[in-house]
């Protein structure tokens, strides 16, 4: 069995005392796509923050590529290749969009195509023609290119993306989702946390669904597609 | 209640202003990113200028040229400053009051050492040579010396800019000063950053003590004289933010003589009170950033 990309495995996690994460496990194969849905407040955040090492994991293991990461400090494991768009985009405000790109910029790992500014800027022509204005004057749909751009800088193994629709508008999210679904062709293996059901069920090859900070389904798109009772039970939509 | 000056009056104050604020920029310049990377006003900033002055005065005292002295005053301040970071700061990461507290802790240990070791008699080498002189311009001689604070202010000033505003390493500090949580997740090494503004801070600040030791000349309480004024100057010109500390040390420059000469009563108030009315009205400062 070739290793998984990314996998957590027993992970409890606590705000001060509040347990927030519970036994949480689940995998993701390489060049996947796996989408992490769950109402507001389910822990989906909290899970990305403990993947990137914001938050330690007080037990349990994170591995990538097979290597464990709990515990590590948050820059060690984004060189080691885990890369985050995070929720609300969290651009570098002050710093304009080609520094935001360039500070976050890490040499690839060996064999690996490498994300650079040229072709972050040919995925993102809009970045380019803004590249020397500030992060913070740009709208919300360019703040988030630019925040996908950034992460992508890093070369990551494993790119986690919370909340990408966010706040956009139909037509930015359809291009926002156009973006995800060309890096999945590229190879890249990604954790796609939504709200967004629809726009998930048409990227995700699996589906993992938390709530109240416990795994409540994990299976592939199709078993949730047709499983309305999952859907409406744990999300409330449909 | 105001004193009247002549114009003569006017124009020693306004070259002592431009002093007092070349010298508070290299203050205040450290101070302000330290304030705004490592979200802490650094308490000891005001006793690595006076030790830097004492170091200087030191130096001079054996000989030393004066340029050589400010250099090894600062390059020694800027390993001690590593150390503090390194061992002591970092151990308390991301617990604000507790490393304020310990910054204010050192600067009265630091006090105690300098007074122990330096007496209690102030210190006031001579200016370099080239520079004791007077210049002469509308008919009045001003100071050379206090000129040249200005121009090195400049030049560093300027050197800092470039560093900060023109280097991947700049756009990392001020990433970091942004949001230090997403800068550490996009790989950047916020901790080397810590370390590293520090060093630099801790250097300025000596580097100013020694440039300032001819003009104020060094002795013990200098450290809390000094600390106010970098904290009113951050406070008026934003934290994080260089320019801010440039134009906020020029303007409590001039405040603080100009108050001192016109409003003798007044000068605390003078001084104080833009600060105040900053905080309430505009509290990221003249030049900083609203927190996102």
């Amino acid at each position: 069995m070739a290793t998984e990309a990314l996998t957590l495995s027993g992970v409890d996690a606590y705000y001060g005392d509040s347990h927030v994460l519970h036994d949480v496990s689940f995998a993701l194969q390489p060049g996947r796509l796996l989408g992490l849905l769950g109402r507001n407040g389910a822990g989906k955040t909290t899970c990305m923050s403990t993947i990137v090492g914001i938050l330690k994991p007080r037990r349990g293991d994170i591995r990538l590529f097979g290597e464990s990461v709990a515990g590590l400090a948050p820059d060690v494991i984004a060189r080691k290749g885990i890369g985050l768009v995070p929720q609300g985009r969290r651009t570098f405000r002050s710093l304009t969009v080609r520094e935001n790109l360039v500070v976050a910029a890490q040499p690839p790992r060996h064999g690996e195509a490498a994300w650079t500014l040229d072709r972050v800027f040919a995925l993102f022509p809009r970045l380019k023609e803004r590249q020397a204005q500030l992060a913070g004057s740009l709208s919300g749909g360019e703040q988030q290119m630019l925040a996908i751009g950034r992460a992508l800088m890093g070369n990551p193994r494993v790119l986690l993306m919370d909340e990408p629709s966010e706040g956009l508008a139909p037509q930015i999210v359809a291009e926002v989702g156009r973006t995800i679904d060309r890096l999945k062709a590229e190879g890249q293996s990604i954790v796609l946390v939504e709200q967004n059901v629809k726009l998930t069920l048409n990227l995700a090859d699996e589906v993992v669904i938390i709530n109240t900070g416990r795994v409540v389904f994990q299976g592939s798109a199709r078993e949730l597609e047709g499983n309305e009772a999952v859907i409406s039970q744990h999300l409330g939509v449909f | 209640m105001m004193v009247q000056i002549t114009s003569a009056q006017a124009a020693i104050l306004a070259v002592n202003s431009i002093a007092l604020g070349g010298l508070l920029f290299l203050l205040s310049a450290g101070f302000s990113l330290i304030f705004g990377l490592m979200r802490i006003p650094n308490l000891v900033h005001g006793s690595f200028f006076m030790l830097g002055g004492y170091f200087g005065v030191t130096f001079l005292d054996r000989g030393v040229n004066f340029w050589l002295a400010a250099l090894l005053s600062a390059a020694a301040m800027a390993v001690i400053g590593g150390l503090i970071e390194r061992f002591l700061l970092r151990r308390l990461e991301g617990q604000i009051l507790p490393q304020v507290l310990l910054t204010l802790g050192l600067a009265f240990i630091i006090a105690d050492i300098c007074l122990m070791v330096w007496t209690g008699d102030p210190w006031q080498p001579s200016p370099p040579p080239e520079l004791r002189g007077t210049a002469q311009a509308f008919g009045m001689f001003f100071p050379l010396y206090r000129l040249a604070i200005l121009g090195v202010a400049v030049v560093i000033a300027i050197a800092l800019w470039l560093m900060v505003d023109r280097t991947r390493l700049g756009a990392m500090i001020r990433a970091g000063v942004d949001d230090p949580v997403i800068a550490r997740v996009m790989g950047i090494k916020v901790s080397q950053l810590f370390t590293l503004i520090f060093c630099l801070g801790a250097a300025l600040a000596a580097f100013a003590g020694v440039m300032g030791a001819p003009y104020l000349s060094v002795y013990p309480g200098l450290d809390f004289e000094m600390l106010p004024l970098a904290l009113i100057v951050v406070i008026l010109g934003g934290t994080g933010s260089l320019l801010g500390a440039l134009v906020g040390s020029f303007l409590i420059g001039f405040l603080y003589n100009f108050g001192q000469a016109m409003f003798p009563d007044l000068a605390y108030v003078i001084l104080f009170l833009p600060m105040v009315l900053v905080l309430v009205l505009r509290p990221q400062g003249l030049f900083g950033r609203v927190e996102a």
